[in-house]
């Protein structure tokens, strides 16, 4: 025991020191690296630490070097309040996140405590990925960015889409039982009803997060229900284990997603032989046909050996340089102030605003169809030889939707 | 109707059979020795990954046998250098150095495999629809499974009940000075009962790992629902664990196929009461609640009848 507190004793300064280093911007991400959302949390923690080395290659943000200090929340609010802490102690004033809305709504209310109680040493929070409305409507916070679409934008589109998709009779709703996955069920019942309303909704399902090991039940339910059409928001493992299942089962449906291009949902839907009868909503991918994205994925496949999930994370990098070099600081109030209203040229081609009144970023919407390729579309995913295929595209003007954000600004 | 009543059946009797191939090493465990192993799962785990690697080095087959050997002989390892010494000093102590042992294997596999799940997929054999019913596969992975574990069970009866070597077994537990005085050797005894404990627990990680997902937090997934089993079928009681694993597998996939609220019973309540907390558990579906049944069985079973289904054992 003596020797282990003698230990600590001699190791604890270094640590200290190495943190108070000033040279380099960090970056805490916060993410699942273990347990049901383990696979979308590396994924991304890759992602991130790619973009962190263009970044530095190219010289960094106002001559500082970018380093990703990767903290694992094990997809838990409470866990990850843990870890932002140790961040923030490390010296981290950005931290990005994304997997899971209820966590993104913990750390945005612990960012905000954190610098009304801490002036000077203000941290922001980049949001990458956790698409619950209200985080950019009543829970709205000055120190929060969100660079996904939020759900109801999403869903916006996508409902927007299978109204003019004759063959779609009866719909069936499986979410994750969590404020996203919620959001998702009701957005799609107001949306579906408005605007096809002989659509029938033959079922609406919730399911634990990341807990279930077996969708057969639940596939078995869809079946008896004579859905033509899912549409589903579930991530990570639950949107591969429900392919799967579907797989298994031989389930044939149009699956509407969120997330089938994560983890395992690629090799899933090429075993169940759907060929371009699933969907899924992104503000980019692969085959979208724009040069410099295709340029990019390339060299992101090259290194970080997986396809690019997440698009608006080199929007969200690129960004803060471009907010860092504007405001000509890396303080977080300044950088703030200079990422409200900032227009930027996102990857996959069209301009994207921060919107000032809620900090969500608006950009193109796509739908795409996964299926066997076209000749013009060089990109498959995990090697089944089927890719994403453009279906239809929402300008950044028509994804606009109102906010009910009241800001308090600093 | 009848389609999701005979297909759920058949779930349900899938995931059962997975859920005993899960609990019998421990039962087997728990019966002779007396021993609550808190990291079964984790060789469960370990079963897993080694039938993983070795897949990818040697072939999905030899596998099978290969894997569930090695993690046998971890499990030897343990009886031999971790619970002969803790033995003296009583249950609890066994019990600790168990769940201590859970904890360090959980890391041990992520250092060596990472947090993501690993890519282990069906044999290319197995890897076809058995039949269909309405119109709904099955894989005739999961069968073979189902398969496994029906021969598990018997072979596990036949053993322990028929032969020679169950007899010394169960000897031994019981009343291991007089086995001892009759020449056998009881430490060796425990350590061989501890490694096919342990080996059947490799098997089914071996088999239940392209099925279900083979990454390091799976035994802390699957780990809380085995003691639900093996305490509702009875401490130590094999036919009683193979009965609970069905009866769980059983309830819980007819709970999700079950869209029934008390609102549906009985009406919605009062409107004018407005949204409360009440109402939100009037209105929770069964389906919603699926994944804690099996945990409000366990409750009840030690309320009602504390040894289990079929154990006989007080404790």
């Amino acid at each position: 025991m003596r020797k282990l507190t003698l230990a600590i004793a001699v190791i604890a300064p270094m640590l200290g020191h190495a943190a108070s280093a000033e040279d380099t911007i960090k970056i805490g991400y916060i993410d699942p690296l273990s347990g049901g959302g383990a696979s979308v949390g590396e994924g991304g923690l890759k992602t991130f630490q790619y973009l962190a080395d263009e970044l530095n290659a190219k010289g960094g943000i106002l001559g500082k070097k970018i380093e990703i200090v990767p903290l694992d929340n094990k997809t838990n609010p409470q866990e990850s309040l843990v870890q932002a802490q140790k961040a923030i102690d490390a010296g981290v004033h950005y931290i990005t996140q994304g997997n899971g809305s209820s966590v993104a709504a913990a750390l945005s209310d612990f960012v905000t405590k954190n610098n009304t109680r801490n002036p000077g040493k203000e941290v922001l929070y980049f949001n990458y990925a956790a698409v619950d409305p209200s985080l950019t409507n009543e829970k709205c916070s000055f120190w929060h960015f969100r660079w996904d679409a939020s759900s109801d934008i999403k869903m916006e589109a996508l409902t927007s889409y299978m109204k003019d998709v004759p063959s779609i009779k009866k719909v069936y709703l499986i979410n994750q039982d969590y404020s996203f996955g919620q959001s998702v069920r009701t957005d799609a019942r107001k949306m579906l009803g408005a605007k096809r309303p002989d659509i029938q909704i033959v079922g609406d399902e919730l399911h634990p997060l990341l807990k279930v090991t077996d969708f057969s039940p639940y596939i078995a339910k869809i079946k008896a229900s004579g859905a033509d059409s899912v549409v589903t928001g579930n991530w990570g493992q639950d949107i591969a284990l429900l392919l799967k299942a579907a797989a298994d089962a031989g389930l044939k449906v149009n699956w509407y997603t969120y997330y089938a291009g994560g983890a395992g949902g690629p090799t899933a839907i090429k075993q169940t032989g759907l060929d371009h009868q699933v969907f899924q909503i992104t503000e980019g991918f692969a085959n979208s046909g724009n040069q410099a994205a295709m340029d990019f994925e390339k060299s992101f496949r090259a290194k970080a050996n997986m396809s690019l999930w997440y698009p608006r994370a080199v929007n969200e990098m690129r960004m803060f340089k471009a907010a860092a070099e504007k405001a000509n600081s890396i303080e977080p109030v300044k950088v703030a102030a200079a990422l409200e209203d900032l227009k930027f040229e996102v990857l996959d081609g069209g301009q994207g605003v921060m919107r000032k009144d809620d900090h969500q970023f608006f950009q193109p919407i796509y739908i795409s169809s996964f299926g066997k390729l076209a000749a013009n579309e060089p990109f498959d995913e995990e090697n089944t030889g089927w890719g994403w295929h453009l279906v239809s595209k929402v300008d950044t003007p028509q994804a606009m939707v109102s906010t009910t954000c009241k800001m308090v600004r600093p | 109707m009848l389609e999701l009543i005979v297909i759920s059946t058949l779930n349900g009797v899938l995931f059962g059979m997975l859920l005993f191939l899960l609990s019998s090493g421990l039962t087997v465990i728990f019966s002779m020795m007396g021993v609550l192993n808190f990291a079964h799962a984790s060789f469960y785990m370990l079963g897993a990954f080694f039938g993983f690697q070795l897949t990818k080095w040697i072939g999905f087959w030899p596998a099978l046998v290969l894997a569930p050997l090695l993690v046998g002989a971890i499990g030897m390892a343990v009886e031999r250098y971790g619970l002969r010494n803790t033995h003296k000093h009583g249950h609890v102590a066994e019990l600790l150095l168990t769940f201590g042992l859970a904890f360090a294997i959980e890391e041990i596999v992520s250092m060596i495999w990472g947090k993501s799940p690993v890519d282990y997929r069906v044999p290319a054999l197995l890897d076809f629809p058995a039949f269909t019913i309405f119109s709904t596969n099955y894989p005739a992975y999961k069968i073979f499974m189902l398969a496994v574990s029906v021969v598990i069970f018997v072979a596990l009866l036949i053993v322990l009940k028929r032969t020679r070597v169950g007899l010394i077994v169960q000897a031994a537990l019981t009343h291991p000075h007089m086995v001892g005085h009759l020449g056998h050797n009881v430490g060796r005894v425990f350590m061989v009962v501890f490694g096919v404990g342990s080996a059947l627990a490799g098997i089914a990680g071996v088999i239940a790992g392209p099925a279900l997902v083979t990454q390091s937090d799976m035994a802390a997934a699957l780990g809380p629902i085995l003691f639900v089993v093996i305490v509702f079928g009875g401490l130590g009681s094999l036919p009683g664990a193979f009965i609970a694993s069905l009866v769980i597998g059983l309830v819980q996939t007819f709970a999700v196929a079950l869209n029934g609220s008390l609102a549906s019973a009985f009406g919605p309540l009062d409107p004018s009461a407005g949204p409360s907390v009440l109402t939100d558990i009037w209105n929770v579906t069964i389906a919603q609640v699926a994944p804690i049944v099996p945990y409000m069985l366990l409750v009840l079973i030690l309320i009602v009848r504390p040894m289990g289904l079929m154990g006989t054992r007080e404790s």
